[in-house]
């Protein structure tokens, strides 16, 4: 199974047409193309950008060597093709052959090998470089203490680039098509040092380039006709606007300055529901919203079963139904479902109804020492946000009907919250939520290992990080399921975390607008769209 | 004249010091820093940046650097924003703000002082009292309340006015916003005029004024109309400061790029440098209002000189 799954993989790039949607006769002579994109963006500078709103105008501008269909399946990007080889460690990757820059330089090996090193050069102070610790040597070099010259990237000859890597990595491919991997223009950057990502300056590889970026008000991309599939884009024009209210969007969506919001505000789901229902998209997103325990104090450290009892109490139908109301799942796993070649694992008393969970949560939190006369007194600790808000009184609610404990609620200000969960001294349950950063439950198992950076609960199991470590050198694509499921049971076994639900993706998307598929990830390129008459 | 506005600009130095300093260190002992997020940053990544915006060095250093840089009219690099200097930040915020609260001051200043005037001519009419009720409504409905009511209306329903957005300055696009800045400054205006000039009207030079027979129209214009903008000059010194560095609601709802986004979000983002730079410039723009109300004090009421 190992050799077979391994053995040379080619791919061609006949792959990228059966993914285009047959494009109608009646587009529209106006292809302009308005998106709400949430708060502003800091840079365009690929390799320094982080968040959603600076990716999704990243993917317009940059072109990795894989990129995503509609679907959110990887695809050819600037690479045609490329060869993994027999045991999973050297990729050799076959640049397109009318791959441009914007300014009509041919993109080659060697600007991948610029940007990769780039990128993991401390000097570049990047925050998103954990993102290459797969390439060889990748880490020692973030880290100073090794050349960015050494890194495992290598130019063969213009077309060809070879990466070597650590340990097999089953989701390398889909990596390829985040910032952080992304080709730059080396004179430019040379050129113009920090500046470089400003328009008129910024030279991409992308369906489009820079036109405007009139901070606080828009970002203008406009169709870069050096583009190798630029006869197979439609759209010509994009606007993107930084909205972070969503009722303000919501409004100017109303008003047709907008075809596409990022967002959708919550308490007016109703309304839309009734009244735009077909405009309406909300799509399954690899993101879960949890609570966690702080496990380094009482009452919660060593304590397994108060825990779990505080875990079953919650009726996530409610809230779901009555608070979220977006179609969001209840969430019983750490993992989203809908990630390629897993299945999500369950806590086990998911099977149950909420009134078995309840009687079963009783006597667990009478075996963990607590009952009517001397109640659990605890904080839930949430950033301010009006959701966070309703979702925490209703969990209260939940735990002291069903078991009588008795909770204080206590919001904190975004960067005070985050240091107060880091140093793990007030805190006891404290909301939280992780979107992933690729499609591979690794973007969640190892999230909590004991010393990573988002264990927040300071959950340590020596067997959870040893076979953590197991899973990223395992090759046999089946073993590293299994271990990766075995992961998950054993930290949905351990409750350092209650899963609460599963997020959704949510967007309102003009009639006209057409070509949108919704993916986990919510990766839309702009290139795959297009705007019929209307 | 000139002399009282030498040694005022000279005793500004001081006041704007401390203000840099408070705001310096007040700023840093917030808990969380601008690189912080949900994922703790490996340490060798954190030290990277660190490094490279020099928060490795002992706080007073950084201070001194601060001034050194400002000494030189530089305000730094924002964290937040990596492409661009602060100085380029508030480069392009402050002419949006300036724009639409320059204009939205103007307008509040000569409607809310007829309005002022006609209700104190008028006192205990209707008139008055109309206008006085308008006024107590404009100044308690809040502008996060008014501008989407103004927007929903004139924006989504009869589609007249653009819902949102600058689009380079667009006419079409400043008027919802300036009418919602103004409402609230009209009201304010309006009240303290009248009071001031109800007040004026009884006083004795008045009196005399027209016990001379001077037409009411002179009167008004020539002896009342000074002494009773005393109160709104004050006002509007401050006022004025605040206004054209920004509202965040109004630009927050709009969609404006102006200069009060940059301050909050600067602030909840930890940016340091953008927030010093913007309190910095809105230190000095309220110190030089306050020197130009104290002048134009002067040309209005005979009584101050410098």
């Amino acid at each position: 199974m190992l050799t077979k799954l391994f053995n040379t993989i080619l791919f061609t790039a006949v792959l990228t047409t059966p993914y285009a949607f047959a494009k109608p006769d009646n587009l529209a002579p106006d292809q302009t193309f308005h998106r709400g994109n949430g708060t502003e963006v800091q840079t365009l500078d690929p390799h320094k950008a982080e968040g959603v709103p600076a990716s999704n105008i990243l993917r317009d501008l940059y072109e990795g060597l894989t990129i995503e269909a509609p679907n959110g399946d990887v695809i050819p990007g600037a690479a045609d093709s490329w060869e993994i080889s027999a045991d999973g460690k050297l990729y050799t990757f076959h640049i397109r052959e009318g791959a441009r820059w914007s300014n009509g330089d041919s993109v080659t090996a060697h600007d991948f090998v610029f940007g990769l090193r780039r990128s993991a050069d401390p000097a570049t102070a990047s925050k998103y470089s954990q993102i290459l610790s797969p390439i060889e040597n990748a880490e020692a070099i973030v880290a100073g203490k090794m050349q960015p010259e050494l890194m495992g990237v290598k130019a063969i000859d213009n077309q060809t680039l070879e990466i070597r890597l650590k340990a097999p990595t089953p989701y390398f491919l889909g990596l390829l098509n985040h910032s952080t991997t992304y080709p730059v223009h080396a004179s430019s950057v040379k050129t113009h040092g920090g500046q470089f990502s400003r328009p008129g300056k910024l030279v991409g590889n992308g369906a489009y380039v820079l036109k405007e970026w009139v901070i606080q008000s828009h970002i203008k991309l406009e169709r870069n006709p050096q583009y190798w599939d630029d006869a197979n884009t439609t759209i010509n024009t994009i606007y993107y606007y930084p909205i972070e209210d969503q009722s303000t969007e919501l409004k100017r969506y109303r008003a047709d300055e907008l075809d596409y919001t990022n967002e959708i505000p919550s308490n007016q789901f109703k309304w839309i529901k009734k009244n735009l229902p077909e405009e309406l998209h909300v799509g399954p997103y690899l993101g879960t919203y949890y609570y966690g325990f702080n496990l380094t104090k009482p009452p919660f450290k060593d304590n397994l079963k108060l825990r779990e009892a505080l875990s079953m109490a919650i009726d996530r139908n409610i809230i779901t139904e009555k608070i979220t109301g977006i179609g969001e799942v209840p969430s019983y796993s750490w993992v989203p479902t809908g990630i390629t070649n897993y299945t999500s694992q369950k806590l086990d008393y998911a099977d149950l109804t909420q009134k078995e969970r309840i009687s079963r949560a009783k006597g667990l939190y009478k075996e963990a020492g607590y009952s009517k006369g001397n109640p659990l007194k605890v904080e839930i600790r949430y950033n301010t946000s009006e959701n966070h808000k309703k979702l925490a009184i209703a969990i209260a609610a939940m735990w002291k009907m069903n078991l009588g404990v008795q909770t204080r609620l206590v919001n904190e200000e975004w960067k005070v919250f985050l240091e107060n969960r880091k140093q793990k001294q007030v805190t006891q349950v404290f909301r939280a939520g992780w979107i992933g950063d690729y499609n591979d439950p690794y973007t969640f198992s190892e999230l909590m290992h004991s010393t990573h950076g988002i264990n927040d609960s300071a959950y340590s199991n020596p067997e959870y990080d040893k076979l953590l470590a197991e899973a990223s050198l395992e090759a046999d694509l089946d073993k590293r399921r299994e271990i990766l499921q075995q992961l998950e049971r054993i930290l949905l076994h351990d409750h350092p975390i209650i899963p609460i639900y599963s997020y959704v993706t949510k967007h309102m998307i003009k009639p006209w607008v057409s070509g949108y598929v919704p993916n986990i990830l919510d990766h839309t390129y702009s290139k795959d769209l297009w705007i019929v008459e209307h | 004249m000139l002399r009282y506005s030498i040694k005022r600009f000279i005793g500004a130095w001081p006041t704007l010091l401390i203000l840099m300093t408070l705001a310096f260190f007040m700023m840093r002992a917030a808990p969380g820093g601008p690189f912080d997020a949900e994922k703790t940053l490996p340490p060798e990544i954190q030290a990277n940046l660190d490094k490279k915006y020099h928060l490795d060095e002992p706080l007073i250093q950084q201070y001194g650097r601060y001034l050194l840089d400002l000494a030189q009219g530089d305000f730094g690099p924002s964290f937040q924003y990596k492409d661009y200097s602060v100085n380029e930040l508030i480069a392009t915020g402050f002419p949006v703000s300036l724009r639409l609260g320059g204009t939205a001051i103007l307008l509040a200043f000569l409607i809310g002082t007829t309005l002022g005037t006609i209700a104190a001519l008028k006192q205990n009419t209707r008139t008055d009292y109309t206008v006085m009720a308008t006024a107590m409504t404009g100044i308690s409905i809040p502008n996060f309340v008014m501008a989407p009511l103004l927007i929903l209306l004139f924006g989504v329903y009869l589609k007249w006015l653009p819902a949102g957005g600058w689009n380079g300055g667009a006419f079409v696009n400043t008027i919802l916003p300036i009418i919602a800045l103004t409402l609230p400054y009209i009201a304010y205006i309006s009240r303290l005029m009248r009071g001031s000039m109800i007040e004026v009207l009884r006083s004795n030079p008045i009196r005399t004024a027209r016990a001379k027979g001077l037409p009411e129209r002179t009167v008004i214009m020539r002896h009342a109309m000074k002494p009773a903008l005393l109160p709104v000059i004050s006002f509007l010194g401050p006022a004025a400061a605040g206004i054209i560095t920004g509202s965040v609601v109004i630009e927050q709802i709009f969609g404006i790029p102006g200069l009060g986004r940059y301050f909050v979000q600067g602030a909840l983002n930890r940016d340091y440098t953008l927030v010093m730079g913007v309190v910095v410039f809105y230190g000095i723009l309220i110190i030089v209002f306050n020197l130009i109300v104290d002048l134009v004090y002067a040309l209005l009421d005979p009584k101050i000189r410098y």
